[in-house]
């Protein structure tokens, strides 16, 4: 698939789960070993071209999540690289304890991949987001977890992922109309985070769809003096500490944003890192509240958490004029 | 000594004379070991599947003892994963084990706990413990041996106390599908779980596994002959193949035997010996 401004803005008019099935297509173009299983969101999970190219290597294994992650760790023990697919609560808590065994203990080759997470669902509610997921999948050894910032990464994420002997956990947030972080190729490696803008006052650290609203947030930030590292943050385990260490010699404040509760996420793995040393930079966790709110638009949600860039950068301001009152 | 079955075809005979002891050697080192651990072991569940896997080990598995990792080998899941005591006795059986390693069951940082953990150098294909998981992995690694043309078979051991998993009837559903002929599951149906008998009563297993479109076999589990001729059928109409062995738990050892107490229990040294004693009554030396 090619990279280039074209496709980019056509990848983010498609969204998120269309771009994914096209990848998923190229992967499986690529690597006879790639199959995918979905637990009867195929279509959902932009699968129907897969399915219909390479009948023989995908399989909707009915709406039953727990005995999808057992069969694709099955055909992984078989050398396969298995993609699942289902909503992010359906595959990270409900199969949450195949997941542990098979993609955790027993290391086994399978990409779990979690569609519409964050609150993209919008009006199908609560049951739908993916709120806590990345805690989760964070928790459990072994896994790798990935949270690709828009539909360009979510590309290079599904070609690294069908090369990556081992287990991921894949969570795409955005809907249709993504916004754009990526307009032409770059390098992408698993655990290596991306610095997108250089700054001397704070770093903020972001991953999946909160990497734009970060760039943005940050530009509103320049206006008023203060100069703002971006780094996207698209892989959460294996944390990249050379990126946190960096931010902690150099900035004066770390903000994390990211849309997924404020606990367990990203912000949480960097202040379990950082809680080690003295005299860190103070923090500022944004994120989902910790709570299960009321439904609306995803837009709307977003707003309303206040994880849009101009909010961000409210937010911002206001923590760091209250630590230079303290 | 209790004659186990009758039958003048001079090959057969061998073949389960053979199993026959492999049998009554599980259970003895089934015994030692759970003596000389010092500690609690699965012995009911463990001793109610011997003669599943005597057959298995002894018999029906193609595999290559000098060489686990044989591509070609046929693979067995032991779902039940509790149920190791009768697992590793039938690995040490087939010499895919040696003593020495038997001998560390449940010491410290061992390979061999009271829950199989992968590791294929001794035979071990999953790790398991968490119950209502291997028949899924079971369906994934025979639909896997399809797409490939391999021609292995896959066995998944169940027990009755997990088909309360939700997850075992997703997976039931799905093999049938699929038409797995190159899958074999067994439930050593013992009918007596963690906290006793009916639980949750599953009543007639086989009919719920035919209902589902299984090529269903109900045999009584500590019968030899009928279980091979259980393993040993065709599969019908390309479906996976469902054995449903009826089985005593604590099976071999009267105290045991249907005493649920014996679940998970300390075996000290004069129930040892006592139950070797028995062993040696009731299948001689």
């Amino acid at each position: 698939m090619e990279i280039n401004s074209k496709n980019a803005r056509l990848w983010s008019r498609l969204g998120s789960r269309a771009v994914f099935g096209q990848a998923m297509l190229a992967a499986g173009e690529r690597n006879e070993k790639i199959m995918a299983l979905s637990g009867d969101l195929g279509n959902s999970s932009g699968l129907a071209r897969f399915q219909q190219t390479f009948p023989e290597r995908y399989l909707n294994v009915g709406i039953a999540e727990q005995n999808m992650i057992g069969v694709a760790s099955g055909l992984a023990k078989e050398g396969f690289n298995v993609f699942v697919t289902s909503f992010a609560p359906f595959i990270t808590l409900r199969a949450g304890e195949q997941i542990r065994m098979n993609l955790g203990y027993m290391k086994l080759n399978v990409k779990a991949v979690s569609i519409g997470s964050g609150v993209s669902m919008s009006f199908l509610g609560n049951s739908h987001y993916g709120i806590e997921d990345a805690a989760i999948m964070r928790a459990i050894p072994n896994i790798t977890v990935v949270c690709p910032a828009d539909c360009v990464e979510i590309v290079k994420v599904v070609h690294a992922a069908s090369e990556f002997d081992g287990p991921m956990y894949i969570r795409l947030t955005g809907a249709v109309n993504n916004p754009c972080v990526y307009a032409e190729d770059y390098d992408f490696v698993i655990g290596k985070s991306i610095t997108l803008k250089e700054g001397k006052d704070i770093t903020i650290f972001a991953h999946g769809t909160m990497v734009f609203e970060s760039l943005e947030a940050a530009k509103i930030l320049e206006d008023q003096n203060i100069s703002a590292t971006v780094i996207n943050m698209h892989t959460l385990k294996p944390l990249d500490y050379n990126a946190i260490d960096k931010a902690l010699s150099t900035s004066k404040a770390i903000v994390t944003v990211e849309e997924h509760s404020v606990i367990g996420g990203l912000g949480s793995a960097i202040s379990e890192y950082t809680s080690q040393f003295s005299n860190n930079p103070a923090q500022l966790t944004l994120g989902l509240p910790d709570k299960f709110g009321k439904t609306a638009e995803y837009g709307y949600l977003l707003d309303k958490y206040r994880l849009v860039s101009n909010k961000i950068a409210i937010d911002i301001v206001e923590f760091i004029n209250e630590r230079a009152k303290s | 000594m209790v004659v186990l079955f009758k039958t003048t075809d001079n090959k057969k005979m061998t073949n389960l004379n053979k199993i026959e002891k492999s049998a009554l050697f599980m259970r003895k080192k089934i015994l030692e070991i759970s003596h000389n651990c010092g500690i609690s072991a699965h012995l009911g569940g463990g001793l109610s599947m011997v003669e599943i896997m005597a057959v298995l080990y002894t018999h029906v598995l193609k595999i290559d003892n000098s060489n686990p990792h044989w591509p070609q080998r046929d693979r067995f899941i032991l779902s039940k994963g509790h149920g190791v005591l009768g697992f590793y006795s039938a690995l040490l059986v087939a010499k895919i084990i040696d003593e020495d390693e038997y001998s560390s069951f449940q010491t410290n940082e061992s390979n061999l706990i009271a829950h199989p953990v992968m590791n294929l150098d001794l035979g071990i294909e999953s790790s398991n413990g968490s119950l209502g998981q291997g028949l899924s992995m079971g369906i994934g690694i025979a639909l896997g041996a399809k797409i490939k043309n391999k021609s292995f078979k896959t066995y998944i051991l169940l027990g009755d106390g997990e088909c309360d998993e939700g997850s075992v009837w997703e997976a039931v559903m799905l093999a049938p599908q699929l038409n797995l002929d190159n899958l074999v599951a067994i439930v050593d149906y013992n009918k007596l779980q963690s906290d006793g008998g009916k639980v949750i009563d599953l009543s007639d297993l086989a009919s719920k596994f035919e209902g589902f479109g299984w090529d269903t076999y109900n045999v009584d589990g500590h019968n030899i002959e009928r279980l091979l001729e259980a393993f040993e059928a065709e599969h019908v109409n390309n479906k996976p193949k469902m054995i449903v062995a009826n089985t005593i738990k604590g099976k071999g050892v009267s105290f045991m035997e249907n005493d649920n107490a014996w679940h998970h229990n300390l075996l000290t040294k004069n129930k040892y010996e006592a139950a070797l004693e028995e062993l040696k009554e009731n299948y001689g030396n």
